[in-house]
């Protein structure tokens, strides 16, 4: 029996965090496949880390919530300490590049340490507000849980009807998407 | 009685796959069981059944009242199954403690209420994300002897269907019945299959009002003096054989469980809920090795399926109890295992207010196995 | 009980006679109350469709006292359980019957709130000021210095407060379409028409309906016929005024017969 891919999104209120778990999850789902997501919520986020926790299978999930991830996306200086519990020796650690001051508060015992200036890539090449697109194709790129598809066809479903006013938007986000495959593919995950 | 309001026609047409959150599955089930109020206060994590229901209220002719705490909400949904209607609410933690107030009434009376319980934390107000600590409150809650019906779920596809079966065993037997839950169910969101109950040939039982029938009193009618309270004690003890009786009596048709293996299993895991997903996992891998491991799960805690549970085990070696609570599952277990094979060694993992994992279960079950855990 | 009979010809229709003479102590202004009620209903001719909601407390007591249908609820708990019944079928006519223990201690939640939301019903409240059932204990309207089995040396306003005024609150709180007044056991005319005021403005949908009456607990005064008719009409009345607080403008038509002599007893 295949294990389920576990993914851990954390990061600050308003990056986004809590839409990509949701459309990698219909990804999910348009692929056919068994998804489970769910949310940290009440007084666990209110001023704290917002954390989503996804895990994408061939067959129905057990556990909500998973001790280990095999993937562990920290998005803020606080998301990095936060999500440390979520890690162990299979785990990929990503973090974004641009986050000050965590130097001492990386996982040490993580299968991998990514450090990605997804920031600085969606400011500079894009627009910050495609910031979360970007990280999903990070993920999609690190663990192929999804083809790239899906995931448009499920970014589609989700903002299609943003892309209708603005049309240029859906450009945009599928470009970010595939910055972040791209960006993940060219450094070398194992 | 006034003709319901509901507008014809179920809202869940036929059959479909989706992905939602538990409490969206709730207002669903509730919605396409043909529940015509609810009843409400706010309270993590619950609130979404009440946002859903609200929302979808007056497109399939609904109604909700929101009350000023979880007293009025039981004692108002208490009303509306008075007055006839499929009536429910939901409450999580604390609320679930005012709402036992309520329920003693409604267990006294036999009046058929619907309670959607997501549980979280506890004692006090502890967390809103998730336990599984108001077993005993659910089950035994009130100044009474629990003759209520309780069904643990443990998915989103069993909050659908168990949602949808409660108003029906609710108003077939008048006692009240509730609907298990917890945080990671309410909030959570995978697959289910929702539907019409009629396309899967599921007949909603009827039901009827208590007060304000139609006609005149004398004339046809006699009028109807509810009560809850008695002078003589021996009043009481001749409504309290009644009720236990009939409760005992309807027991073997309401009673619920699922096993697997259990037949050469020296290690029987018994959990429920949504750790029973997390056992379940855990023992047909270790099953898939040849390992000698089984599971029980009782799906009504009360009543609970004590004879399954005593077949289950009885050759059984050792059985591992596993909970998100400090021993209230594990409480159950002893209690009906008694008259059984009762002397059973019984290793537990108990975390109250945090999830299981499949691998902790494993861990547990190879521990016993190799000799490790004794 | 013939002579009982004869003393009361005029028995509400809507009264179940197989439970009378009634249960209350003797001197209890229930039965008042209750008599006026009833008198109310038949004059509405809505005997049919109401549900009566008893609280727990001496109102208990009134549970098998109509002919109608009747429920039992907790201590407290009749406004609720009536406000779910009037929701779920608005064509009922619900009355919550209680003390002022339940409605205004225990049960202040649901006074406040069913008052708030303005539902259609009728409360009515029995204030007798103090615990009646329980054995005589302070009530939130219990007199400054009156003595009760939990203020045995009297009240202490300094301690525990003054008498709670429930008409004056809930005609603070409420908005229009809603009925509050404060009648009393003495004034039994005036009290029905009171009371029927307050039934038909829940029949004509216009809102919450509550109507406060000044009862008597000789039992629990621990007075004779005569002290227990002054302590309800000088103590009480100096600090519970009688009247009515809140009238919509359409329910404002009199109701009581021109010219009607109040009496005591009527």
């Amino acid at each position: 029996m295949s294990k389920p891919v576990k993914i851990a999104l954390a990061g600050e209120g308003g990056q986004g965090v809590q839409s990509v778990a949701q459309i990698l999850m219909d990804a999910a789902a348009l692929e056919g496949k068994e998804a489970l997501y769910i949310p940290n919520f009440g007084i666990e986020q209110r001023g704290g880390v917002s954390i989503a926790f996804v895990q994408i299978g061939d067959e129905k999930i057990g556990a909500p919530k998973f001790k280990i991830g095999d993937i562990v996306i920290a998005l803020s200086d606080r998301a990095v300490r936060r999500t440390q519990m979520y890690v162990g020796p299979q785990t990929l650690f990503v973090y974004d590049s641009g986050i000050q001051g965590v130097e001492g508060d990386l996982p040490k015992n993580a299968k991998q340490v990514l450090a990605i200036p997804a920031l600085e890539i969606a400011t500079k090449k894009l627009k910050p507000r495609v910031f979360n697109i970007l990280i999903m194709g990070a993920v999609i790129g690190a663990t192929h849980v999804v083809t790239l598809d899906k995931a448009k066809e499920s970014i589609e479903k989700r903002l299609g009807y943003k892309f209708e006013k603005n049309p240029e938007l859906r450009e945009l986000d599928f470009k970010a998407l595939q910055e972040g495959i791209n960006l993940v593919a060219g450094m070398g995950v194992s | 009685m006034s003709e319901t309001s509901v507008k014809p026609g179920c809202p869940v047409a036929g059959e479909r796959k989706v992905f939602m959150t538990g409490n969206e599955a709730v207002c669903w089930a509730a919605l396409a069981a043909g529940a015509e109020i609810m009843y409400g206060y706010p309270i993590t994590p619950q609130n979404e059944i009440m946002h859903y229901w609200t929302r979808n209220v007056p497109k399939f002719g609904r109604r909700f009242l929101q009350t000023e705490d979880e007293l009025s909400a039981g004692f108002t949904t208490i009303g509306g199954v008075l007055a006839g209607r499929r009536a429910f609410t939901a409450t999580a933690g604390p609320g679930n403690v005012l709402m036992q107030e309520p329920l003693s009434m409604a267990e006294a009376m036999r009046i058929p209420v619907v309670v959607v319980i997501q549980q979280r934390g506890g004692p006090s107000t502890a967390t809103v994300i998730y336990s599984q600590q108001e077993v005993t409150l659910t089950c035994f809650g009130g100044n009474g002897e629990g003759l209520r019906i309780v069904y643990s779920t443990s998915s989103l596809q069993d909050l659908y269907d168990y949602t949808i079966k409660a108003f029906n065993t609710a108003w077939k037997y008048r006692f009240p019945t509730f609907v298990l839950g917890d945080g990671y169910q309410a909030k959570m969101r995978e697959s289910l299959n929702i539907y019409d109950p009629a396309a899967r040939g599921i007949d909603m039982v009827p039901t009827e009002p208590f007060v304000g029938k139609p006609g005149k009193i004398g004339e046809g009618r006699e009028a109807a003096h509810l009560r809850n309270a008695y002078s003589v004690e021996e009043e009481l003890e001749v409504a309290m054989a009644r009720d236990t009786s009939e409760y005992e009596r309807v027991t073997p048709e309401i009673i619920e469980y699922d096993s697997y293996n259990t037949e050469g299993a020296d290690i029987v895991v018994i959990a429920h809920g949504i750790v029973f997903r997390s056992a379940a996992m855990a023992v047909r891998e270790l099953a898939g090795q040849g390992k000698k491991v089984g599971y029980f799960r009782p799906i009504t805690l009360r009543p609970f399926p004590r004879e399954q549970l005593q077949q289950a085990v009885a050759r059984a070696k050792m059985l591992l109890v596993a909970e998100s609570a400090y021993g209230q599952l594990l409480k159950l277990v002893k209690e009906n295992l008694y008259g059984g094979p009762c002397n059973l060694p019984i290793k537990t993992i108990l975390r109250p207010g945090v999830g299981i994992t499949p691998e902790e279960v494993t861990e547990a079950c190879n521990a016993l196995l190799d000799g490790k855990g004794a | 009980m013939a002579v009982e009979m004869e003393l009361q010809p005029k028995m509400p229709k809507c009264w179940n006679l197989a439970t009378k003479p009634h249960k209350f102590c003797p001197g209890c202004g229930h039965g008042l109350i209750l008599k006026a009620l009833g008198q109310a209903i038949d004059d509405l001719g809505i005997q049919d469709r109401v549900v009566f909601g008893c609280d727990i407390g001496c109102s208990l007591l009134a549970w098998d006292f109509f002919n109608m249908d009747t429920v039992q609820a907790h201590h407290g708990r009749a406004t609720p359980v009536m406000v779910g019944l009037k929701r779920a079928n608005p064509e009922l006519i619900v009355i919550a019957y209680m003390g002022d223990g339940g409605g205004y201690a225990i049960g202040s939640q649901h006074l406040v709130n069913a008052a708030n939301r303005n539902d259609k019903i009728t409360m009515i409240l029995a204030n007798n000021t103090n615990y009646a059932m329980t054995g005589g204990q302070m009530a939130p309207t219990t007199m400054p210095g009156q003595k009760t089995e939990t203020t045995p040396y009297g009240r202490d306003v300094k301690e525990d407060g003054y008498p709670m005024l429930g008409p004056e609150m809930v005609a603070a709180i409420t908005h229009e379409g809603t009925y509050v007044a404060r009648g009393t056991v003495s004034k039994l005319l005036t009290l029905k028409s009171y009371l029927k005021k307050a039934l038909e403005n829940q029949i004509s949908g216009r809102g919450f309906s509550f109507v406060e009456v000044l009862s008597t607990c000789p039992t629990n005064w621990r007075t004779n016929a005569e002290q227990t008719w002054a302590f309800l009409e000088q103590t009480m009345q100096e600090f519970f005024p009688v009247g009515e607080l809140k009238v919509p403008p359409e329910a404002a038509a009199p109701t009581a017969p021109p010219g009607a002599v109040e009496g005591e007893g009527e």
